[in-house]
Formats: structure tokens, C-alpha cells, sequence
């Protein structure tokens, strides 16, 4: 299992509290993490990325184990702390507007 | 006893205020979906107790919510609104062409007769339809093919499909308007347009008669006579006799002919109201007085009505959705403000009266009228 931490607008979205944890089978990839969120929280999708383009929205950001993720291939493998489930993924929305 | 439930969208969550027929004590809930912009949400009138809500975030994209249990609960539905085919190009401001984006849902209207059947106006200008309920979502894509649609250009707040009239004589005929392209037709339950902007003149745009171009702010119609459809356009209030195949101007004394929103008594068709703004790069009414004005002939001559509404230091604006009448007797009258005020009449405007002063800027208005 792997652990993500929403922001907390998604958090009340999916009605979950803290972390979530999803099983993502090998390889632990950021596009089989974000399918695999959305398929056990389908109200998820669209949130995170594009419907239609799968784009990662502007305003979102995806940090672990203290690196920017977000402008990696979505192929990439996550690191291997996030693949054991030793660290979360942090999906973080900007610290801008209202 | 009859009452009435108002749906009251707003720039950080929805609320929903109910009273019985006396209009008098309101329960308030909300914020719904709070911290997220609630452009509208409306009831179905073949089932009151299902509502919709388009809920939007620049940070999160669009989001549609369904109640059925008038506003107590709610599920999130489908949100992928993905165009038909080839997306084309609009000009953008700078008159460069752009290509169609999505980025949100304006307005959503439910079908008279089928409570899993709703439209909903989008940015960039698009209709699209569900018919499960708001699961999947399916463009009408006449409307954006249009042969104008290349020249169409965004207003100042987007490039939106933001009224959507569905007529209740022709079971095929449906009205919208997008800012700023106009006003169009379909009588083939939208497999072909048409621009419907006769009469409309504009300064701003090159050509002021021109066919496609008008910012047209909101068009209102009275179901007992759908022929006849009254407009707030960016400057001026128009009016059509032949289901917009053509306009004439009927502003006549108001105060400033420019405003946002614009509906019809529920009970008198040619009682118009409208609430004039002072001008486009002044948002907030003359003389700093919220002023609602009524037409009892169907335009040209306008009162106004300032009972109970702020006659001093008033700068709030009332945007295109943020009006709404009920359909009791006598007729319930609602505005919602920037300012974070829903000011209610229970007597077609004659008295108002603030039914929550503090709510964030509304954007949206909506009411039921229940048994």
C-alpha cells in the first residue's frame, strides 16, 4: 500500500480523514498511483488531473521524500521510500488567492 | 402550507434558505461544499427534492453535485465535459485565434418533465446534456460548430454559455446566450442554430448591428407566452415579440440601462425587473442606491423599488443569476448581492428585506416554490 496525503478540499471531497492508502501494483509509477486513487475514490477524478488531457492541474503540485515530483514523466518510477509505503505522496495545492 | 426553498450560490460555498408561504422566518444551512465556488444549483421541477450544483475551484477544476433530498445531501456525479470531435478556435482577446478550453459550468438547467434530464452551459460556450442524471455528460456540438462560432470572443469574465431557456410550447426549442457571441436558437433540440440578434446594437464591436458579437447578459421568458422574451444585454434592455427573430429597446427611463440580471413576474408576463449598475467599468448601482426596477408594461416605463433595499452607500453589484421570482401568491422576489446579501420580497418588489447579510459574494439565485 502506498500513502497519499490530500489537500484538505480533496480530503473532504473523498470524505476521508488523514492519509489514504491505495494497493498500486508494480511498478509504482505517479499515473498507476493517481489511477488507483481515483478508482477507489472515483469523486476524485477530474480534481487532480485534466479529465480529458490527464494534465496535471496548474495549481497542484506532487512532493515526496523532500523532491518536486510534478514536472517528472508520469511513467516514472515513484521513489522507492514512496513504493514501500515508508513516505506519502503529497498531492499540494498553491498557496495562492482566496 | 406551501413553501419556498431559495439555492443561493456563492464565491466559497452554497446555501440553501427555506420559509413557508409568509416569507417572513428563514432557516438557513450551509456552506455547502465550502471554500469552493458555487457558480449555480438548481431544482428539477418534475422532482423538487433533486437538485444540481456545479461546484468549481481554480486549483481543483469543476465538480457536479446531486441532491435528492432537496439540499440535505449530497453525491458528487460526472464531471467530464469533453467536446465533440475537432474543438476548433474562438478568438481570444487580443483577436488571435484560441482554442476551445473547458473551464467551467455556468448554469444548469433541469428539463421540466425528466429529473435525470439537465443542460448545462459551460466556458469555453458549450451546451452540453446528461440523461442519467448528471453521470455522463455529452456536448450538443451544433452550437459550438456554428460558422460564427470562429469570431466569437470571451467577455470580460470568460467566454460562457450562461442562460439557457428551455421552451415550454416547442418541446425542440431551446435559447442561450453567451458572452459575448449573443443570443441563439435552436427549434431541433440543438442539432442546428441560430444567431438571434436582430435589432441588438452594440458600440464596442466593429460592426454595431452585427449578426454575432453581442455581450447579451440574460434573457428572461414568461412560460404562458414564450414567444416573448425580455433581455439585459451589456448596455440596454431589449425585447422580442417573435422569439428572438428580432429586438426593440424598451430601457425607456431607467436610470442607467446597464445590469446583469433581468426576470419575469410569475403571475403578470409583462412585469419585468431588472436592477440597473451604473456602468461596465463601474460595477455597483447609481448613486449608490440598490435599486430593483419593475416594468408592469412589459418595458419603456420602469419603477423603482427601494423599500427595505440600501439607499445609501450601497457599491454591491447583482449578477446575471442572482435573481429569481417564486411562484406564490403574491409573487416572491429575490436578489442576491457581491456583497454577501439575499434581499427577498413577498410582495413583487414592493418591500424588501435582507434574508442573510453576510454570506460570501452570491453568485447565483435560485427558487423553489414547494407544496
Amino acid at each position: 500500500m502506498i500513502r497519499i496525503v490530500l489537500p484538505a478540499h480533496l480530503r473532504t471531497l473523498a470524505r476521508v480523514d488523514g492519509e489514504v492508502k491505495v494497493a498500486v501494483a508494480e511498478p509504482v509509477t505517479l499515473r498507476a498511483a493517481l489511477d488507483a486513487l481515483e478508482a477507489a475514490y472515483p469523486m476524485l477524478r477530474g480534481t487532480i488531473r485534466d479529465q480529458v488531457t490527464q494534465q496535471r492541474r496548474a495549481f497542484l503540485r506532487f512532493f515526496a521524500c523532500e523532491l518536486d515530483l510534478s514536472h517528472e514523466s508520469p511513467d516514472a518510477a515513484l521513489p522507492e521510500a514512496v513504493a514501500t509505503g515508508a513516505e506519502p505522496l503529497l498531492v499540494i495545492g498553491a498557496m495562492a488567492g482566496g | 402550507m406551501s413553501r419556498v426553498r431559495v439555492l443561493v450560490g456563492t464565491r466559497k460555498g452554497a446555501f440553501v434558505l427555506t420559509a413557508d408561504a409568509k416569507r417572513e422566518q428563514w432557516d438557513v444551512t450551509g456552506p455547502h461544499f465550502g471554500g469552493w465556488e458555487i457558480y449555480h444549483l438548481k431544482g428539477s421541477p418534475a422532482d423538487p427534492n433533486r437538485l444540481y450544483a456545479s461546484q468549481s475551484s481554480g486549483w481543483f477544476g469543476q465538480v457536479i453535485q446531486r441532491s435528492s433530498d432537496g439540499g440535505r445531501t449530497w453525491e458528487t456525479v460526472g464531471n467530464k465535459f469533453s467536446y465533440d470531435g475537432a474543438t476548433g478556435t474562438h478568438q481570444w482577446y487580443d483577436g488571435t485565434p484560441h482554442p476551445w478550453e473547458f473551464a467551467r459550468v455556468w448554469h444548469l438547467e433541469p428539463s421540466a418533465t425528466d429529473p435525470d434530464t439537465v443542460y448545462a452551459g459551460v466556458e469555453d460556450a458549450a451546451l452540453f446534456r446528461t440523461t442519467d442524471g448528471g453521470q455522463s455528460w455529452y456536448e450538443l456540438p451544433g452550437l459550438r460548430t456554428h460558422r460564427s462560432a470562429p469570431s466569437w470572443q470571451p467577455g470580460a469574465g470568460g467566454m460562457c454559455l450562461h442562460t439557457i431557456i428551455l421552451d415550454p410550447s416547442h418541446p425542440g426549442r431551446i435559447f442561450v446566450a453567451i458572452s459575448a457571441a449573443g443570443a441563439f436558437r435552436t427549434d431541433d433540440a440543438g442539432k442546428t442554430w441560430q444567431p438571434i440578434n436582430r435589432g441588438l446594437r452594440s458600440e464596442g464591436i466593429p460592426d454595431p448591428y452585427a449578426q454575432v458579437g453581442h455581450c447579451v447578459h440574460r434573457i428572461a421568458m414568461h412560460r404562458s407566452r414564450p414567444g416573448v422574451l425580455f433581455m439585459q444585454k451589456h448596455w440596454d434592455v431589449m425585447r422580442s415579440d417573435d422569439a428572438g427573430e428580432s429586438w426593440r429597446e424598451v430601457s425607456g427611463d431607467l436610470p442607467s440601462d446597464f445590469g446583469f440580471p433581468i426576470d419575469v413576474h410569475a403571475h403578470e408576463p409583462d412585469t419585468v425587473y431588472v436592477v440597473p449598475i451604473k456602468s461596465d467599468s463601474e460595477h455597483y448601482p447609481p448613486d449608490g442606491r440598490l435599486r430593483v426596477y419593475r416594468s408592469r408594461t412589459g418595458g419603456n416605463e420602469w419603477e423603482a423599488l427601494t423599500h427595505g433595499l440600501p439607499q445609501r452607500h450601497c457599491y454591491v453589484n447583482v449578477l446575471r443569476d442572482a435573481m429569481a421570482v417564486d411562484s406564490l401568491d403574491p409573487c416572491g422576489v429575490y436578489v442576491g448581492t457581491t456583497g454577501g446579501q439575499v434581499y427577498a420580497s413577498a410582495d413583487a418588489g414592493d418591500r424588501w428585506a435582507p434574508i442573510v447579510r453576510d454570506l460570501p459574494a452570491v453568485v447565483s439565485v435560485e427558487v423553489q416554490t414547494l407544496p
